[in-house]
């Protein structure tokens, strides 16, 4: 247990816990929204596509985060249009702006000149490099997640349930979906640091189908998804250090054996 | 006295392409309209345009003065199969989400979950309140969605397709329930089987690329082949009269 307490001595195992915290937070809450709202798929796609961002910003020696925001962004607007405006399915149309940022990113990666050092860390994410100017944003993102759920709690829970009677209703049903959207690339964008691009998807989904095990209510998977999330990144980070593993991998794969052992748990003894 | 809807040549449809052509309706209060008429012939198509949902291409859509409110008092019951029952919300928010329909400056939160708690007992699933939605059985269901239609005080209620929620045991016991109900408000219900509604509505619209209103709930095969609605109807005796589906 010493151990332990002696790792937060560490400068970077200081700022690796608090990324972790706040990556639970913003992936919990977002994640049981997506999975909730089935858009899982659509979430991946602005993962993926944001890998093209970050190969630009590697050849014109920008910020990757900045990229990757970027092409985030631009590939949520991208898979609506494709969708509503050009009528191209909505699977079909995300998985050309998957495969486009990948292909982009590989590009430009190649372009550049020279090795690009950091590349692994934004593919499979690295929480122990996560800096200063990246937490502070991720806490900022944080204090927007839960301002923009508590305020509208009821008014999100109701558009996502059932999308066709808030319009009836009057609600600004295509607004709240566009924040949305964006909500989700943000988080995508600025947790790919903690797990990378590879993995972020399981932090969006693996600790809210462990919620979804308990309860049923929105609100209470939102809250029981972070705490989950949080208890699989922490042990993963752990596992990390102590076995000298990638820690995107170690806590993908604690999260998925939390899960496993509450599912069986739940067969035997429920 | 004035309908509280009056639709007047309306023409709505899917990108450019109208699915209904020249309706003309009214409905007035403590109507009780069935509207009857093939799959995809324009049923739920009208009802959204009501809704407000799909702008008319042509003609208009009139609400009686005390109708006109940012929200229309109207309450809506959606197919059960646009519902999704794996989603992570309880009963008791269902039925909440009915304050949607109420205009702003009526909400009063200690109203509204009173009200709330009113329809759960008076529909009998108060005992299932913290229940997900998809732990429901169909009957159950139907009450639930019945409760959030009501929540917000409608003048009409629209029913679409309501019997698809329930085997035919329950069915009497939703239509007994919409008898009272026709006592305060208007109501619209959608049916591709008329056969267990036709003695309960007071008149029928047939919906097939066009509206034949037919201002009793008597309906006879040679009217419907001249509406161009390919129902068959079945008649046992004399009244009530039975339209049901054509046999494949």
């Amino acid at each position: 247990m010493s151990n332990l307490i002696e790792l937060f001595a560490y400068d970077f195992f200081v700022k690796a816990f608090l990324a972790a915290v706040f990556a639970s937070i913003s992936c919990g809450i977002i994640g049981g929204y997506i999975v909730s709202r089935r858009i899982v798929f659509v979430s991946g796609g602005i993962t993926h596509a944001s890998f093209g961002g970050i190969g630009l910003a590697f050849l014109l020696g920008f910020n990757p985060l900045l990229g990757a925001v970027l092409f985030a962004v631009m590939s949520a607007l991208g898979i609506q249009f494709f969708t509503k405006v050009a009528h191209v399915r909505e699977d079909s149309s995300i998985a050309i702006w998957w495969s486009l940022g990948m292909a982009l990113g590989i590009i430009f990666v190649f372009l550049t000149p020279g090795y690009t050092p950091n590349l692994m860390s934004y593919l499979f994410g690295n929480i122990l490099t996560v800096t200063i100017s990246e937490l502070v944003w991720m806490f900022i993102l944080n204090v927007v997640i839960i301002l923009f759920f508590a305020f509208y709690f009821r008014k999100i829970l109701y558009i996502a349930f059932d999308e066709e009677f808030a319009r009836a209703a009057g609600l600004p049903v295509s607004l709240f979906n566009y924040l949305t959207i964006t909500l989700i690339a943000l988080t995508v964008v600025l947790n790919i640091r903690v797990v990378g691009i590879i993995l972020i998807l399981s932090l969006l989904t693996i600790p809210q189908a462990t919620a979804n095990l308990f309860t049923k209510d929105f609100r209470k998977m939102l809250v029981l998804s972070s705490v989950f999330a949080f208890i699989g990144t922490i042990s993963g980070l752990f596992f990390s250090y102590y076995l000298d593993i990638p820690s995107g991998a170690a806590i993908i794969f604690t999260l998925v054996i939390i899960f496993a052992l509450l599912r069986l748990y739940k067969h035997f003894f429920k | 006295m004035d309908a509280l809807i009056k639709i007047e040549n309306l023409s709505v449809g899917y990108d450019k392409q109208p699915v209904l052509h020249n309706v003309n309706l009214e409905i007035f209060e403590n109507d009780f309209l069935g509207v009857i008429g093939p799959n995809g012939g324009g049923k739920t198509t009208l009802l959204k345009a009501i809704l407000g949902l799909l702008k008319p291409m042509k003609g208009k859509i009139i609400f009686r003065e005390d109708m006109r409110m940012k929200k229309k008092p109207i309450g809506y019951l959606p197919q059960v199969k646009h519902i999704d029952k794996n989603f992570p919300i309880t009963v008791y928010e269902v039925v909440r989400s009915g304050s949607l329909m109420k205009n702003p400056k009526k909400i009063n939160t200690r109203e509204v979950k009173q009200k709330v708690e009113w329809l759960l007992t008076e529909m009998g699933v108060s005992d299932i309140r913290d229940k997900a939605i998809g732990e429901l059985s169909g009957g159950q269901m139907q009450r639930v969605f019945l409760c959030r239609a009501l929540l917000s005080d409608p003048k009409i209620l629209i029913l679409d397709e309501p019997d698809t929620f329930v085997d035919n045991r329950f069915e009497g016991e939703l239509y007994e329930r919409l008898k009272m109900l026709n006592q305060e408000m208007a109501i619209v219900l959608v049916s591709h089987d008329v056969g267990t509604i036709s003695s309960y509505v007071k008149t029928i619209a047939c919906v097939n690329d066009s509206l034949h209103y037919h201002p009793d709930n008597i309906i006879t095969q040679d009217q419907l082949d001249s509406y161009n609605c390919p129902i068959k109807i079945i008649t046992h005796g004399e009244i009530p009269h039975t339209v049901l589906k054509r046999h494949e």
